[in-house]
């Protein structure tokens, strides 16, 4: 197909494919996602990346990336985090690939409780985050210390790259595990039942029929999970794990001169990587069509599991639900303890910390739930043009789009905060203040950090909806968009809740552009809020207590979302049943 | 819209202003503006006590305060210069000088008359008048009782108690790099020693180092919650802990020094009275009482304050051992700041699996020794104690502007000279062989008979 229309197409001048090939929706909606990418991504980073490719004298240089790969340590730091990223993609399919499959194929009565819970491990409050996960996992943490008492020995589980796969694997895995699912419960049931009617059953028609077809719900999360650890610096950080690319950048960026080239230039390598990985992910799905056509009988047939499956699934999922919320249960000691040092439980319980929390500062989760809902809404709208861009048009220059909105994901926050800045602090609001201490600002900017995820899942959904769907609302009469708004978008709507839980629930523990950019207390958000704790012997208890209602936030809109799915679903279900 | 407008009035106010010059001055010395902005890496328990009782003092003025870390402090003021905060409030004195050399502090007049313009080893405040020292701080060993309980450690009272094998793997410390507070340590224990002998001690102690923070306060939240026991810190980290009843305590080793925390106003700042109020008010004798508040726990600068201080607090005007011992030099610290904490990096940060390993295996070897002594064994242990105690670079070379320079890239007019970048990779396959082959030498002396 595209082998005979290609040569056509370059036969004809470049203009004349313009013309036919794209509408004047199409071309302003790129335009519009184009300048918002430049305005609040391009340009600021841009403006900041440049001392990369500036020499001692001033004048463009390479010789800094020269130097990069002269240096031992970042060649060792680079192939180090290769390594964590790959292996931490392993260790989060091996967790997510069994919940996701027993969530979409199975009637299973914890399917709400894993779907919400599985959300938790990607909402880390910054620093409570790493002191619980260091009282829990530490090696004088909860699991070492009784470990000690009854066997004599410690698990090194926070030590070395393979303590940063272990944390990063439970960290990011409900990135494979929301987009799988979306995907999943998205293959046509037909698909399924063709596969019995050839013979195939059990694990057979799951590796053969099911998997294959929700491979792009599992590439846009590995692929995500991949970039992501590739990028992290929080977890390195936290295990003092210091031979890694990400950290390297961060704290030369972070000292106080600023001055110093070389972390720019690893962040440039940061973006550059991240980049060709998102476009490897892409390369393994160029040429396959996921798409089902029939879309009425609401995914695939959920079956009753057997005792023993039910006993096996119970037993698979409980010990890797206590696992993977270990270091939320930490938090939520912290919040309560009254001292907790070198013990496997605190010393005392009190409320204390939580009165203090919402006498001093109430407005700060009232700030989170706006600007992230906000930032939410924003990337799902652009997730979405850009997927429908991509995938359905013939617009020049489309992948770009795709690309240089993944490449948030390696920019560093604080180099996107000292861009912001750079770019946007002398623009005054009609008040008088700067636009870009404004919570406006702050909102855009975590719209920008989070739109890769919500990009992700919102492309993962679009290929597996079939064009002909699309062709036959237009053959009825209905305009592009109008056949985007009425068919396209309601056929992703699972994929699209994902995408906003993501965006969200990470926005709402944002916070090294936060630092940078939040001024004023009243217009601070939770992450702020913990910082300013967190600095404190005395503010662990409080900033623990922020933290937990920064995770029941963040679990409480994740389960509206389900449900709001949920209903969609059954919804779709009774109209397909209806219909036959 | 608003733009013009407000513009324009304030070209009325500033030429009715210029026609009753002396009236307005007047008025701009008694007034204050009714807001005040601080950027501060302090937590809110050190602010708003100081907060409180500088709005009591003048009500009319509101204190805004805004919390960032040092680093992001440093790069705010420094995009904002249209319309900076108004003063900036930090422990590290880095950031000051980081600030001042790129004129963005300003030079208000404060009256600093009762304060001793030296205070340890130091001048209190900046010579030149862009910053002012408001409280000092010292170094020293913070521990967590619990933890040297269960694991049968001695409390350390000496940096060089900490280089016992005994604590292997029980030391945490923040790179020098990342906190101006770890670098002055570091570089007071080079001054007390010589720079020789304090790099051996140094390398000695970060054998036994279980982690290098990327942060100040990593150090004692990790003390705080038994991750390692023992942390190098400035001591109202420990202080304060121990106030909000963590079982920890803190002690001055005799090598140490003091160091003031500072406040400053910025240059071109909006509410320039209400920011000279606060500086005076932290310098004035209630301001400094507020200092022994149990949240806060800092040494004051006034002499007189310590009569006020609980029993047992140190007082560095009348306790002669404390901090005295080192004459920290200002000049010589400035002139190779950014390569020590290069330096410390390549050698110790981002190489601590290895050192950390070569120490273990000397400490093993001469466990060994102890018990079946020989020459041969003892001269390989030596040769590999060398190999782990030595630096690249010469105290004259680390204040050579043609080395040192490759690390000021911001400094102006500097000589061209070796990039950082080379510089760093000679240094870092320095430690890589040296405590490869320190090990081996070690592990050979274990079983040599």
């Amino acid at each position: 197909m595209s082998a005979t229309t290609l040569p056509s197409a370059a036969a004809r001048p470049w203009r004349a494919r313009w013309r036919i090939e794209a509408s004047p929706v199409q071309v302003l909606a790129a335009l519009l996602v184009l300048a918002f990418l430049l305005a609040f991504l391009v340009v600021p980073v841009g403006r900041v990346f440049v001392v990369a490719f500036t020499g001692a004298e001033g004048g463009f240089t390479l010789v800094h990336f020269g130097d990069f790969f002269r240096t031992s340590l970042f060649i060792e730091s680079f192939w180090n985090s290769l390594y964590v990223a790959a292996m931490s993609v392993v260790v989060a399919s091996l967790i997510a690939v069994p919940l996701a499959v027993i969530l979409a194929r199975h009637r299973f009565p914890g399917a709400a409780l894993i779907t919400t819970l599985g959300v938790l491990p990607l909402v880390m409050p910054p620093f409570v985050g790493a002191v619980a996960m260091q009282l829990v996992f530490g090696r004088n943490g909860t699991v070492n210390l009784l470990l000690m008492d009854w066997f004599g020995f410690r698990i090194p589980l926070m030590e070395g790259l393979n303590g940063v796969i272990f944390v990063q694997a439970l960290h990011y895995f409900p990135f494979i595990l929301m987009n799988l699912t979306a995907s999943l419960s998205n293959i046509d049931v037909a698909m399924e039942e063709a596969g019995q009617n050839l013979g195939a059953k059990g694990f057979t028609l799951l590796r053969t029929i099911v998997l294959p077809l929700a491979l792009p719900g599992y590439l846009a999360g590995a692929s995500l999970v991949f970039v992501k650890v590739f990028d992290d610096l929080a977890t390195p950080l936290l295990l003092n794990v210091t031979n890694m690319l990400a950290p390297q950048a961060y704290l030369r960026v972070t000292s106080v001169g600023l001055g110093d080239p070389m972390g720019y230039v690893i962040s440039v390598i940061l973006v550059v990587v991240s980049v060709i990985a998102m476009a490897g992910a892409a390369l393994i799905l160029r040429g396959r069509d996921f798409a089902t056509q029939q879309r009425g009988g609401g995914g695939l047939a959920r079956r009753p599991l057997s005792p023993l499956g039910k006993a096996l699934a119970w037993s698979f999922v409980i010990p890797v639900l206590l696992l993977v919320l270990a270091p939320h249960v930490g938090i939520l000691l912290l919040s309560l303890a009254t001292v907790w040092s070198f013990s496997p439980l605190p010393d005392g319980f009190t409320l204390a910390h939580y009165a203090t929390v919402l006498r001093e500062t109430p407005q700060f989760l009232t700030n989170t739930l706006l600007y992230c809902g906000l930032a939410g809404a924003i990337d799902v709208v652009i997730g979405v043009v850009i997927a429908w861009l991509v995938l359905r048009t013939k617009l020049p220059g489309r992948k770009l789009l795709d690309l240089m909105a993944m490449s948030a994901l390696a920019v560093p926050g604080l180099v996107l905060g000292i861009g912001i800045l750079r770019t946007y602090f002398d623009v005054k609001m009609p008040d008088g203040a700067s636009l870009a201490t404004s919570w406006i600002m702050l909102t855009i900017v975590y719209a920008v950090r989070r739109l890769p995820y919500a990009l992700r899942a919102a492309t993962a959904a679009l290929q597996q909806v079939h064009r002909s769907l699309e062709e036959a609302a237009e053959n009825l009469g209905a305009g592009k968009t109008t056949t985007l708004t009425r068919i396209v978008v309601p056929l992703m709507a699972g994929g699209l809740a994902a995408a906003f839980v993501t965006s969200f629930a990470t926005a709402a523990v944002e916070l090294s552009a936060t630092l940078v950019l939040a001024t004023r207390d009243v217009d601070a958000p939770l992450s702020y809020g913990i910082y300013v704790f967190m600095q404190s012997a005395a503010g662990r208890g409080p900033g623990a207590a922020l933290g937990v209602i920064a995770v029941l936030t963040v679990a409480v809109c994740t389960y509206a979302a389900h449900r709001i799915a949920e209903r969609e679903r059954s919804r779709r279900m009774r109209e397909g049943r209806a219909t036959a | 819209m608003a733009q013009p407008n407000r513009t324009g009035r304030r070209a009325v106010l500033a030429a009715a202003s210029a026609a009753l010059l002396p009236v307005a001055q007047l008025r701009a010395q008694t007034a204050l503006e009714q807001r005040v902005v601080i950027i501060t890496s302090f937590s809110r328990d050190v602010t708003t006590p100081f907060v409180q009782a500088f709005e009591r003092a003048h009500p009319g003025t509101k204190v805004e305060v805004q919390n960032r870390s040092t680093t992001a402090a440093v790069a705010f003021i420094r995009e904002t210069r249209s319309s900076p905060p108004d003063l900036m409030w930090a422990s590290a004195p880095d950031a000051f000088e980081v600030l001042k050399a790129g004129n963005l502090l300003a030079k208000p007049q404060i009256d600093t008359s009762g304060i001793p313009p030296r205070v340890g080893g130091g001048p209190t405040h900046d010579p030149e008048g862009h910053y002012f020292g408001f409280a000092v701080s010292g170094y020293g060993i913070m521990y967590n009782t619990r933890y040297l309980r269960a694991n049968n450690l001695p409390v350390p009272r000496e940096w060089a108690d900490l280089k016992k094998p005994i604590y292997h793997g029980h030391v945490g410390i923040s790179s020098p790099s990342r906190s101006g507070t770890t670098h002055l340590t570091v570089e007071t224990i080079l001054q007390g020693e010589g720079w020789e002998a304090g790099w051996a001690q140094l390398l000695e102690i970060a054998g036994n180092f279980a982690q290098v923070s990327d942060r100040s306060f990593g150090v004692p939240d990790a003390v705080n919650s038994g991750q390692y026991g023992i942390g190098i810190v400035i001591d109202f980290f420990g202080f304060s802990a121990k106030a909000s009843g963590f079982p920890v305590e803190f002690v001055y080793p005799s090598v140490t020094t003091l160091v003031p925390a500072n406040i400053a106003m910025v240059q071109n700042a909006p509410n320039p009275n209400a920011a000279r109020a606060f500086i005076q008010f932290l310098l004035s004798p209630a301001g400094q009482e507020v200092l022994l508040d149990p949240k806060v726990m800092r040494l004051p600068v006034r002499p007189e304050t310590y009569a006020k201080a609980p029993q047992g607090f140190p007082n560095p005007f009348t306790d002669a051992s404390l901090g005295a011992r080192v004459r920290f030099d200002n000049d010589l610290s400035e002139k190779r700041y950014e390569l020590l904490n290069s330096l410390f990096d390549r050698l110790v940060t981002f190489r601590l699996r290895e050192l950390t390993a070569a120490w273990k295996a000397v400490h093993e070897a001469e466990a060994a020794l102890a018990r079946r002594d020989n020459a041969e064994g003892r001269r390989l242990v030596a040769e590999a104690r060398v190999k782990l105690t030595r630096v690249p670079i010469t105290a004259e070379q680390a204040i050579d502007p043609a080395t040192a320079g490759a690390f000021q890239p911001t400094r102006p007019n500097r000589p061209a000279g070796p990039r950082q970048a080379q510089l760093e990779e000679e240094w870092d396959r320095f430690a890589v062989a040296n405590y490869a082959e320190a090990r081996q030498l070690a592990e050979r002396a274990r079983s040599a008979r």
